[in-house]
């Protein structure tokens, strides 16, 4: 691992402070501060439409906060000229969530795109390295595969070896669990665990798969309304005293989060109706 | 209408916009020989049946048209100079445009606006790849290049081989030599010129167009959707308006 030029940063990858973005007249974050220690897996939880991989877009640069900055190992992502978050970028692994692979071409041409782009490197070596990452999810059976005639966790996977194809600091996942069969969210929780430790990488997961990312996180910050309602170690925020954080971990279907849309009472909306 | 007039003014200074970076990103695009080679391949090969068999049939139909007027005056003779010069002039440049927009400019705006609904443009950007000289330009160059090529082959088609020749010359009697006669001695270097200008500024429209409307589709399927019908329809109007502008000041 590198150290951080800044010494205040030296433990610290990723930090946000007071990050505050609107989408049209929708307040998506009002003050949100996070920090995301390096070789950890940090998770971002949160409801559904929260802004969660409006986050990720935040970190990687794609949208600019309204207010409050981001850095990326002590640099501000947001003051930053085009081509340098391009050099930004190359240390940053993003992981879609439905794993955005390039559709006209193999898997292992798929790989091997970020480094016939960035590198010049020769065929051979590419060769090599491309397997490497695609042995490391288990997948170099696959390479000649295109992305159509692969499953959902296999593109995935695919998507993974991708992202880590420049060795990066930092890889982002989107919702890596969503809509997984229990074999292949297994193969992919393990393969974020392994992968971030074998290879020394700095995590962050969003997601709202409370069980799978609480298992396998370091730290875990639980967001909605726009603001952080508990963080700490999964632990922690399995013990938070935040009536909210415990109906979205526990999935109960009312609580202070209500069950009904914001309504007029029902028996004057049913007697409204007969008039 | 103020506000209409306002969205319209600001979708046309976002397209120059637009025009601007891809223009901007052309030289990357141009030291990517086998980058250029697949797109003009899947943009201007693959047209070619429909560009082909499309000017055929057009070559066919003038011969039929001009002979019976040329007729009733006695100037059958001259048959292959009325071809040559309304297809060189217009139908090479334009009806080629057209079909182009249909074919190649609606799969160029599908393809890229299902790139941007996938995710693929978003994920080409976090890994430090720039959509719009890796995806964008590069097709837009290939639009630019294919169209004077494809309108050359129509014309060649509507002229001679099965086309007016065909009709004019096996099946209606005009003789070979004065049909080739007519057009040697008529068409001028300047026609040539001239539908080639026409043709690049077509090719140059619809690229614009179909690369603009494919980037900027909501990415949604009835977004592509809209992107795509978008493309063909402000294509078209676009061809045939420039031709007119384009017309009056040459001829």
């Amino acid at each position: 691992m590198t150290t951080s030029p800044t010494d205040v940063a030296a433990s610290t990858l990723v930090s946000v402070r007071g990050l505050r973005f609107s989408h049209g007249p929708r307040v998506i974050y009002d003050g949100v501060d996070l920090d995301i220690p390096r070789g950890r897996i940090t998770a971002i939880m949160g409801p559904s439409g929260t802004g969660k991989t409006t986050l990720l877009r935040l970190i990687g640069g794609q949208w600019k906060p309204s207010a409050g900055t981001v850095t990326f190992d002590g640099i501000n992502v947001h003051s930053q000229s085009r081509s340098q978050l391009f050099e930004m970028r190359m240390r940053m692994g993003m992981l879609f969530q439905n794993g955005a692979l390039l559709t006209d071409l193999t898997v292992f041409d798929n790989v091997a795109f970020p480094l016939r782009e960035h590198t010049k490197l020769p065929e051979s070596m590419i060769r090599d390295l491309v397997l490497m990452k695609l042995n490391a999810v288990g997948l170099r059976g696959a390479r000649d595969l295109y992305p159509e005639e692969l499953s959902g966790g296999m593109s995935r996977r695919v998507a993974l070896a991708r992202a880590i194809s420049l060795d990066p600091q930092l890889v982002m996942y989107d919702e890596p669990f969503t809509g997984q069969d229990p074999i292949s969210m297994g193969v992919l929780m393990r393969l974020v665990r392994t992968l971030n430790d074998a290879l020394g990488l700095t995590s962050i997961i969003v997601s709202h798969d409370v069980v799978e990312v609480l298992s396998i996180c370091d730290q875990a910050y639980v967001i909605s309304g726009g603001k952080v309602l508990g963080h700490g170690a999964a632990h922690e925020v399995r013990a938070s005293q935040s009536e909210w954080v415990q109906q979205f971990l526990k999935g109960e279907p009312d609580g202070p989060v209500p069950f009904h849309y914001k309504a007029v009472p029902y028996a004057q909306d049913l007697l409204g109706a007969a008039k | 209408m103020i506000g209409i007039l306002g969205n319209y003014l600001q979708g046309i200074g976002r397209a120059l916009f637009f025009l601007f970076t891809i223009i901007a990103a052309i030289p990357s695009a141009l030291v990517r020989p086998r980058l250029m080679a697949q797109q003009i391949y899947s943009v201007g090969v693959l047209s070619l049946v429909i560009i082909v068999l499309s000017g055929s049939f057009v070559g066919m139909v003038l011969a039929l048209q001009f002979y019976r007027t040329l007729q009733v005056f006695g100037a059958g003779e001259s048959l292959g100079v009325a071809i040559a010069l309304s297809v060189v002039r217009e139908f090479g440049p334009v009806v080629t445009a057209l079909l182009f927009a249909g074919r190649a400019g609606s799969a160029l705006a599908a393809e890229i606006g299902l790139m941007k609904a996938t995710d693929q443009l978003s994920g080409m950007e976090m890994m430090a790849v720039d959509p719009i000289k890796r995806v964008v330009a590069p097709r837009f160059l290939a639009g630019l290049i294919s169209m004077p090529l494809l309108a050359f082959i129509f014309t060649v088609m509507a002229i001679g081989v099965a086309g007016g020749h065909a009709i004019g010359v096996s099946l209606l009697g005009v003789d070979a030599g004065s049909y080739w006669a007519g057009i040697r001695e008529v068409l001028h270097g300047d026609d040539i010129r001239d539908a080639f200008i026409k043709s690049i500024t077509f090719g140059a429209a619809c690229s614009w167009i179909a690369v603009y409307q494919g980037y900027h589709a909501a990415p949604t399927s009835a977004g592509v959707a809209r992107a795509t019908t978008d493309t063909v329809v402000i294509s078209s109007l676009a061809i045939l308006a420039l031709d007119f502008i384009l017309t009056a000041f040459m001829f």
